[in-house]
């Protein structure tokens, strides 16, 4: 059974607003915005608080922990790197609540579970920031 | 919030639509709006001199420049696919409040045109289908690889399975059924009838969805033509009353759809349908944006059709197609018929063409009223457009 693979990948840009973030991702540390008057997270990072239009927003760092709210793989592979996958595209909400677009990586292509536990790891960028994507909670398999 | 007197105030009195089944159109660019304007135009028994209102996904001071109009009504919304029913809805307020009398949208749109001459935006290489302005797509979802726009969906697809128990079958049969609507479009660009199995057999694309779950890639172009249900009563065809408008749209991107299961229909269906005054069961003939069977799928659940959850079992024994009691896309849909993008304006003009009796083959039994329900972005902005013949009126 094909486990899922790390896509190659364009690099994200980084904006002014999301410095915080990608800044931390080269010390592979987590960090959302926490809205400080909904006491809720806020993702992708912004000047103000789509909850409340405040913009009482502080950077706190994530537990890594989250679960696969969905998902999907790629089978006709449009890697950049040509790569040949599979990958699977995902999105991760993670235990503070932020849902992020990522990859699952190390799990067997039948094995993906809407529902499962995963746990942040990181795939280095050419520039020392690192992505964070998500393996299996405990490892991967 | 009551009803403004929107209500059959204005009509879709002209329409006109083009494609082909090499998939494929001769020309593009201003020289094909120009022409489906002109035919729609003439559809309503009407001339360029009339017209004084402008919609244009581009711009529409660009298109009225071209065209020699001077609109008073100008209207350049652009919400991807549903573009069209918010023009119809924007138009059908303005008409209503004496601000135009007779506006024209239209689109044409020729990737493989493009393509074939070497030039314009169907060129090659992977274009990320990215949003307009500051650009957070590029940071927080293409770097993943997704492949835009069929992994937003297919992510969709994934999440309505896992909640719902949703079956790869059931969303095969839309685009079974969507092919069987096709084989009576000598438009169209597929008309041989498939089976769930061919579906399941095409190549996986994005899981869940396989090619055949997909919409197509075509040249294609239509406009249409509104005016007062008062003028509408004066000219040669029966008008297509608009009765009822919605729009909702509750994300751009699809990392920030609120719930992946369920989309912003569920606010422009029962709003359209609100002014409207009808219920889901009053309806005759649902074109339901199919950019992916999902697409559809959706649709049919936050519109009311079917309860959240059974938008498969509802569709699994083929009452979309020929014969059946909802039947959806009978122009054969973006899966089959057309899809050159924002394909929320064919979904007007068969409409429009079915409540008037003008479909040939595939013509329904005297349809009264007909839904159209677009989706822009990926499953962002909805929007609904209710349309009635004469007797709906009262």
């Amino acid at each position: 059974m094909t486990t899922t693979e790390r896509p190659g990948r364009f690099d994200p840009p980084s904006s002014p607003v999301s410095e915080p973030f990608w800044e931390a991702t080269k010390q592979r540390r987590l960090l959302v915005q926490w809205c400080l008057d909904c006491d809720k997270a806020v993702f992708y990072p912004r000047e103000i608080c789509p909850g409340c239009f405040g913009a009482n927003l502080e950077w706190r760092e994530a537990s890594g922990k989250g679960t696969l709210y969905t998902f999907t793989v790629n089978h006709l592979s449009p890697s950049p790197t040509g790569t040949d996958g599979p990958f699977a595209i995902a999105l991760v909400e993670l235990a503070e609540g932020a849902r992020m677009m990522t990859n699952v990586v190390g799990v067997p292509v039948d094995d993906l579970t809407v529902g499962m536990a995963l746990q942040v790891t990181w795939d280095e960028l050419p520039d020392g920031r690192h992505y964070p994507i998500f393996e299996p909670a405990g490892g991967s398999a | 919030m009551g009803d403004v007197g929107v209500r059959g105030a204005s009509a879709i009195v002209g329409v006109a639509d083009d494609a082909s089944p090499t998939g494929q159109l001769e020309i593009g660019g201003r020289a094909l709006e120009a022409a489906m304007i002109e035919q729609a135009l003439s559809d309503a028994g009407l001339t360029i001199a009339d017209v004084d209102g402008v919609c244009h996904t581009g711009s529409s001071m660009g298109l009225a420049e071209y065209l020699g109009v001077h609109p008073r009504f100008t209207e350049s919304t652009n919400t991807g696919g549903s573009s069209f029913e918010v023009h119809v809805e924007h138009a059908a307020a303005a008409i209503a409040a004496g601000m135009a009398d007779v506006v024209v949208s239209v689109y044409a749109s020729t990737p493989r045109g493009d393509r074939a001459r070497g030039g314009g935006m169907g060129g090659p290489g992977r274009r990320p289908m990215m949003m307009g302005g500051p650009n957070p797509q590029a940071e927080w979802e293409i770097p993943s690889g997704i492949r835009m726009p069929m992994g937003a969906y297919a992510m969709a697809a994934t999440r309505h399975m896992a909640e719902y128990g949703t079956t790869p079958e059931q969303l095969a049969q839309i685009a079974v059924s969507t092919r069987q609507w096709a084989t009576m479009n000598p438009k169209a660009r597929y008309q041989d009838p498939i089976t769930i199995d061919d579906v399941l057999a095409s190549p996986m694309q994005s899981s869940p969805l396989h090619l055949l779950d997909c919409c197509l890639v075509t040249d294609g172009a239509g406009a249409f033509v509104m005016t007062s249900a008062e003028r509408a009563k004066s000219l040669p065809k029966p008008p297509a009353y608009v009765l009822g408008v919605g729009t909702c749209h509750d994300h751009a991107m699809i990392s920030q759809m609120p719930d992946l299961a369920t989309t912003a229909g569920t606010i422009s269906g029962p709003a359209a349908f609100g002014m409207a005054g009808i219920k889901p069961s009053d309806v005759d003939l649902l074109m339901g944006y199919d950019s992916f069977t999902i697409t559809a799928l959706l649709h049919l659940e936050d519109l009311g059709f079917c309860k959240k959850g059974e938008g498969g079992p509802f569709s699994e024994d083929g009452k979309l197609g020929p014969g059946g009691s909802l039947p959806m896309n009978t122009n054969g849909g973006g899966l089959s018929y057309t899809h050159p993008g924002m394909y929320g304006m064919f979904l007007l003009v068969e409409a429009v063409k079915q409540l008037r009796g003008e479909c040939g083959e595939r013509q329904l039994s005297d349809p009264n009223i007909a839904v159209a329900h677009g989706s822009g972005g990926v499953l962002s902005c909805m929007s609904t457009v209710v349309l009635g013949t004469e007797a709906t009126l009262s």
